[in-house]
């Protein structure tokens, strides 16, 4: 099988407008996550969350933009940017007039996920026809509110024929659309992929209801310390928004047309728990499942991973059974190990949360630099893995790592990389 | 007398707001959907969105018959008067 390597990110996020900014934000270890402004927010039992810095309207053509939730409204930001950092033109000018730019259509696919769909679309029409009738609903309300909008906007922007896909796996979507495009890739039905995943929640009825499940952090008097993977006093997680888009293809339809390389897609790994809707097996051994299928996918083994971007997003269930399920697979290996949660400075971005790790974690790999765990004060005692609370440097030579994401519903998915083919 | 050329303004707004064609291009002789590039949900919003604005009804029957931007104009000088 041909290696699949990635050629192109976007991101548009709570640390920045796109890729790059985002980056140094996680490298610097800047907090992304702020007391919301808005009205409806003070009264709640949470009012604070991670929200996308840059307002996506300003980067798409109103008639366009208002016809998008802004669930697709960030994934096409983040798209055209992973998009453009490939190297690849629009298939269209503005005009909208066809643009050869040497892709064939029926080779490409797009798999860009989200964890709850267009719901500011869904619930901002349910307020309209409540207050003022059914004749002022948008007739575009159910392509707004689809949880296959982001994917079908995405695939008309790079015109993509040969499948657009949405999982749909909570805060797994993403990870899985990136095993999904890998997929499709090997399957031999596409060459290149357009994968990642999106989500824009912070609504009061999904503040509500998260905090209603107690798995929200309520640290409402210092936001910005509330996300603290494996702190002893971790009480939740912080809901965040924004999207992440990577382009991945055949190591031979990059190098054909010349394109820079980031770093390799060696492989992935998805299990289910099967045990309950919302808790994870407290034995960890889906989670280890998938971690352990992502390893042998990549044929790598224990020895040579060096980072591992933790799922962590400061539950104090959710951290712990993690550490224990990494250590369970990596064994005496993960002493070796650095790992880290993105979490505590970006919030949870749920189905876009799988793509942006992704990101953090092939950059890890190609600047040597693996982004700390900010916030935490009090480590966890005992914990079985090395958590990096600075960023830290790796070492010179081949590197891997694997990025993991778990959704309620007992989703696991793993994905590994390596620094192989790199070239930018 | 209506004001022909506020009402005109009006829809040039709401043509703009919705599909992005410039308010100069929208003219009393223009066809929403042959000569504006409307198209047919696009017309459903420019439809409410007059109601909204000129606080008038246009039932469902009335506004296919709404060919151009003056046809509109027409229909809604008469609901005002």
């Amino acid at each position: 099988m041909s290696d699949v390597v990635i050629t192109g990110f976007g991101a548009t996020t709570p640390l920045g407008g796109d890729a790059p900014t985002t980056w140094e934000g996680l490298v610097a270890g800047r907090n992304g996550v702020h007391t919301l402004t808005e009205d409806w927010a003070a009264d709640l039992p949470v009012h604070f969350a991670a929200e996308a810095v840059d307002d996506p309207t300003n980067h798409i053509p109103h008639p366009k933009a208002r016809r998008m939730d802004r669930s697709s409204q960030l994934a096409i930001v983040a798209a055209e940017e992973a998009w453009a950092d490939a190297g690849l033109e629009l298939p269209h000018d503005a005009d909208g007039e066809p643009v050869d730019n040497g892709i064939d259509p029926e080779r490409l696919v797009v798999c860009c996920a989200t964890g709850i769909g267009g719901l500011h679309s869904l619930l901002g029409q349910w307020d309209i026809q409540k207050d003022r009738g059914f004749r002022r609903v948008s007739p575009f309300t159910i392509p707004m509110l689809m949880a296959n909008a982001p994917a079908a906007n995405v695939g008309l922007l790079v015109n993509a024929k040969a499948g657009v896909h949405t999982p749909v796996s909570a805060c797994a979507s993403s990870s899985e659309a990136i095993s999904l495009g890998l997929d499709q890739i090997h399957l031999g039905r596409a060459d290149i992929a357009v994968v990642g995943g999106t989500e824009a929640v912070i609504h009061p009825l999904p503040v509500a209801a998260f905090s209603q499940m107690q798995a929200l952090s309520k640290r409402n008097d210092d936001p910005e310390h509330a996300s603290r993977p494996w702190d002893a006093d971790r009480d939740g997680f912080v809901l965040g928004e924004g999207a992440a888009v990577l382009v991945i293809e055949t190591i031979e339809h990059a190098r054909a047309r010349g394109a820079r390389i980031y770093g390799t897609l060696a492989g992935a790994g998805i299990s289910a728990d099967s045990h309950d809707l919302v808790q994870p097996d407290p034995t960890g051994a889906g989670q280890a499942s998938a971690m352990h299928k992502a390893l042998v996918a990549a044929d790598l083994s224990p020895t040579d991973i060096n980072h591992v971007n933790a799922h962590a997003t400061s539950t104090p269930q959710g951290d712990l059974a993690e550490a224990h399920s990494i250590r369970t697979t990596l064994g005496a290996a993960a002493d070796q190990v650095l790992v880290n949660g993105t979490k505590s400075m970006t919030g949870h971005l749920l189905g876009g949360a799988g793509a942006l790790e992704t990101f953090a974690s092939v950059m890890a790999l190609l600047r040597r630099q693996v982004p700390g765990t900010i916030n935490i004060e009090h480590l966890e005692e005992d914990l079985p893995i090395n958590v990096v609370r600075k960023t830290t440097a790796l070492p010179d030579g081949d590197l891997a790592a694997l990025n993991n994401s778990f959704g309620f519903g007992g989703h696991n998915v793993t994905l590994a990389f390596t620094n192989a083919n790199a070239t930018r | 007398m209506a004001d022909n050329t506020k009402t005109l303004a009006d829809i040039a707004d709401i043509v703009n707001d919705i599909t992005g064609v410039d308010q100069a291009e929208v003219t009393p002789e223009k066809s929403f959907i042959d000569d504006l590039d409307v198209d047919s949900l696009s017309m459903v919003e420019i439809v409410y969105a007059c109601e909204e604005r000129f606080g008038i009804e246009i039932p469902d029957d009335k506004s296919k018959d709404l060919k151009t931007v003056g046809d509109a104009i027409d229909f809604i000088n008469a609901a005002q008067a």
